[in-house]
């Protein structure tokens, strides 16, 4: 038989159990990859061993999945996602469910930090290039998984049934509504009912518990598989497996396990300690974590004067926002800079014309459709722009480290505006928080948008041979 | 180099830092909240509140999500609570319902009461926390003869809701000024030894031109109650206090836990540490 073949495993150092285990790991070995895939994911993965404090977010942002499925499987077992029971059921939980309120905080505190680790993850990518050929993949499966991120936490957050929650929802859904023609019924068919009601819970709490969960599992496993497949990019931008020894080793990479789960595991108990402040200390963070709006139950009848999302979704809210008829103006020269530019500099006749046409039809379009409409796409685009990067950044090297001075201020710009986008989308609407929020939007576009160009110009270093 | 990315992201937060507060909401009208003297160690103040509580507000206002029994967090036996705190004969584990009806209520006071259960966490806002907004709402109630039920209350302008504690009180008066800069109505504010609200309004002068006005209420003492200031404020403080606790049981424990928790996880950290540098002592 083949699976007799492959050899046996040994295991020394557990005493008299390690006849018992090495029999036990054989016989699983030869009916599954068992030893092949600790070797290839952990003990013979070889990482740079230069990861600075931005490479604890990857194994951050998996440890905060597992505890969100963990305590939501403990929740789902005392919530009722009925109108008429769900706010009652999570104070029931709070109060009368044994350890209930650590859960709930552990769930609602651990969305928050969900996307602070995603956010902090994503910024390194920005910062050494982690996007860059051959990790195109890891990049985009990445940005799918944020996707699925924005929905879940957007599903989650009706649950509580407060009033946040319902008339979050009802912002949400109803920017469906815009689409032209078939808007109206697109939006209808996703609440199920005129308003979000009863059926419109009923259908989110699929989502949120297993829909959603399910694709973001499966995605996890693709980042990661995809990621081991080209190996893990370094604060440097270069490949360590250019520079092997006689056993086929990169000279610069140690096997995950154990230099890396160990130094992981320091950093999850680093984490888990301001996670632990949250969770105990600060569960509101000042209505940041949970509105306070979203403690008085949901009421169709009474809108709230002021409608915030949760600080993670508001630089999203505030392109959104942004997005007014004076600023359809501001859109109109962005394009046709933006044509005038390609048509300037790319030689190919087809790319021109393909462009011009492109501008020309949005332009139109720009004044057909209402300004909603555009707010709408332009938070959609502002969301999946990520995905292209990996071909608009032209530079020769990867890293931040060997950069020039134009990609550092485009991307402090960048990261500014995207925390003032942030700020302006918990605040109510004023004239001069929309004109920042409209420079802002402009400039977090153009950060993408002009990136081919300013990486061509920019003066880089010189990258070194090993990594420093 | 991260170090010179780190000095210029942190230039430019600065300038985005002076820049903000343009964007801010320029004189959101509203009252001056007063700290609320909050001490949940305070299990005798919590008591008091608690009794507070349910002899008069624990009669339009339910609670819900709140079980007798769970007065026990406060020192109190179940025959305690059964013979002080529950006046309508359920059973000790039932929670804090009340008899009137939602359409009773629409009679009464034109609006539904609302359960309070947790009605402190809901009135939280960059002005203060909900504690405070509930011990001032408590100090603001005046006398108003254009309102249905003949008071109104500045931080909460309009309350349906009547001055339930105004035999304790006695009944306050409103003083209305009018000031024609923004920047002295707020130091009038600043200044105001009871509670005070501004607001923003529009006038029109005598060419018929809008012009903008800035009106400071501030609550007056008016017939006396049978309390003194000082124990009616501490009457409120109680209150509040309970209110706080009910709003959150488990806030009790909470803190507490939150402190092991971090102990647990801070020795955690040395042997995480110690581990992490023996492994990586031969990386060079």
């Amino acid at each position: 038989m083949a699976a007799a073949e492959k050899p046996p495993v040994t295991i020394t150092g557990a005493g008299p159990l390690s006849g018992v285990l090495s029999c036990v790991l054989t016989w699983i070995d030869q009916r599954f990859p068992l030893v092949s895939s600790w070797k290839e994911h952990l003990a013979e993965y070889y990482a740079p061993k230069n990861f600075n404090f931005w490479y604890y977010f990857g194994s951050l942002a998996l440890l905060v999945l597992v505890m969100q499925i963990v305590t939501g499987i403990f929740l789902t077992m005392h919530y009722k996602p009925d109108a008429a029971q769900a706010f009652a059921s999570v104070e029931y939980i709070m109060r009368d469910v044994w350890g209930g309120w650590i859960i709930r905080y552990m769930h609602s505190t651990g969305a928050s930090m969900f996307f602070l680790v995603v956010y902090l993850h994503m910024f390194r990518g920005l910062l050494y290039g982690s996007y860059r050929k051959p990790r195109e993949l890891v990049w985009i499966v990445g940005m799918l998984i944020f996707l699925c991120l924005m929905a879940e936490a957007f599903f989650g957050y009706l649950l509580p049934w407060g009033q946040m929650s319902y008339w979050g929802a009802q912002v949400i859904v109803n920017l469906f509504d815009a689409i032209p023609l078939i808007g109206p019924t697109l939006a209808v068919w996703i609440r199920g009912d005129y308003v979000v009601s009863d059926a419109t819970l009923n259908r989110f709490f699929a989502f949120h518990v297993i829909a959603i969960p399910l694709a973001l599992l499966g995605l996890v496993a693709a980042h990661i598989l995809a990621l081991h497949e080209v190996g893990s990019n370094n604060p440097d931008g270069i490949e360590i497996k250019n520079k092997k020894d006689a056993a086929g080793r990169p000279l610069d990479g140690i096997p995950f396990h154990p230099y890396y789960t160990v130094k992981d595991t320091l950093g999850a108990v680093v984490f888990l300690m301001v996670f632990a402040i949250g969770v105990f200390f600060v569960p509101e963070m000042g209505g940041y974590f949970l509105e306070y709006n979203n403690f008085i139950p949901a009421d169709p009848l009474r809108t709230p004067t002021h409608i915030a999302p949760l600080w993670y979704f508001t630089p999203y809210y505030s392109i959104l926002r942004a997005t007014t008829e004076t600023f359809m103006w501001a859109l109109s020269a962005g394009v046709i800079g933006m044509v005038a530019l390609i048509v300037l500099s790319v030689g190919n006749n087809l790319v021109r014309l393909a462009s011009a046409a492109a501008g020309a039809v949005l332009l139109v379009a720009f004044y057909v459709l209402e300004p909603k409409v555009w707010g709408v796409v332009l938070m959609g685009v502002a969301v999946m722009i990520f995905i292209p990067l990996p071909w608009l950044d032209l530079s020769p090297v990867k890293s931040i480290r060997y950069k020039g001075p134009i990609f550092k201020s485009a991307l402090t710009v960048f990261v500014i505006s995207f925390v003032v986008l942030g700020y302006l989308g918990t605040q109510p609407v004023t004239d001069t928080g929309t004109l920042i929020s409209q420079v802002c939007t402009a400039l977090y576009f153009l950060f993408f948008l002009l990136m081919p160009w300013y990486t061509t110009l920019d003066k880089c270093k010189p990258e070194p041979e090993r990594v420093t | 180099m991260i170090m010179r990315f780190a000095k210029n992201l942190a230039r430019a937060t600065v300038l985005v830092a002076l820049l903000t507060p343009l964007a801010a909401p320029a004189a959101a009208g509203g009252a001056k909240l007063q700290k609320a003297p909050v001490d949940l160690n305070d299990l005798v103040s919590l008591q008091r509140g608690v009794h507070v509580f349910v002899n008069y507000c624990l009669n339009c206002h339910s609670a819900s999500h709140m079980r007798y029994n769970r007065l026990r967090d406060l020192g109190l036996s179940d025959d305690q609570i059964r013979d002080n705190l529950i006046f309508t004969g359920v059973k000790v584990g039932e929670p804090m319902n009340v008899a009137l009806s939602t359409r009773e209520a629409g009679e009464l006071f034109n609006i539904p009461t609302p359960d309070i259960s947790v009605i402190t966490r809901s009135r939280g806002s960059e002005a203060g926390s909900g504690s405070d907004w509930l011990y001032s709402y408590f100090h603001s109630f005046y006398r108003d003869s254009v309102r249905p039920t003949g008071w109104n209350n500045l931080v909460y302008e309009n309350s349906s809701m009547p001055h339930v504690l105004w035999q304790f009180s006695g009944q306050q008066q409103v003083k209305v000024q009018e000031f024609g800069s923004h920047s002295d109505a707020t130091a009038a504010l600043q200044q105001a030894k009871s509670m005070a609200r501004v607001d923003e309004i529009s006038v029109k002068d005598k060419d018929g031109k809008e012009v903008k006005r800035w009106v400071m209420k501030t609550i007056q003492p008016g017939t006396a109650g049978t309390m003194t200031p000082l124990e009616y404020d501490r009457m409120i403080a109680d209150l509040v206090n309970y209110m706080t606790y009910m709003a959150e049981p488990a806030r009790l424990e909470r803190t507490q836990i939150g402190i092991y928790v971090l102990l647990l996880l801070g020795i955690l950290f040395v042997f995480a540490l110690l581990l992490k540098k023996e492994y990586w002592k031969d990386v060079k």
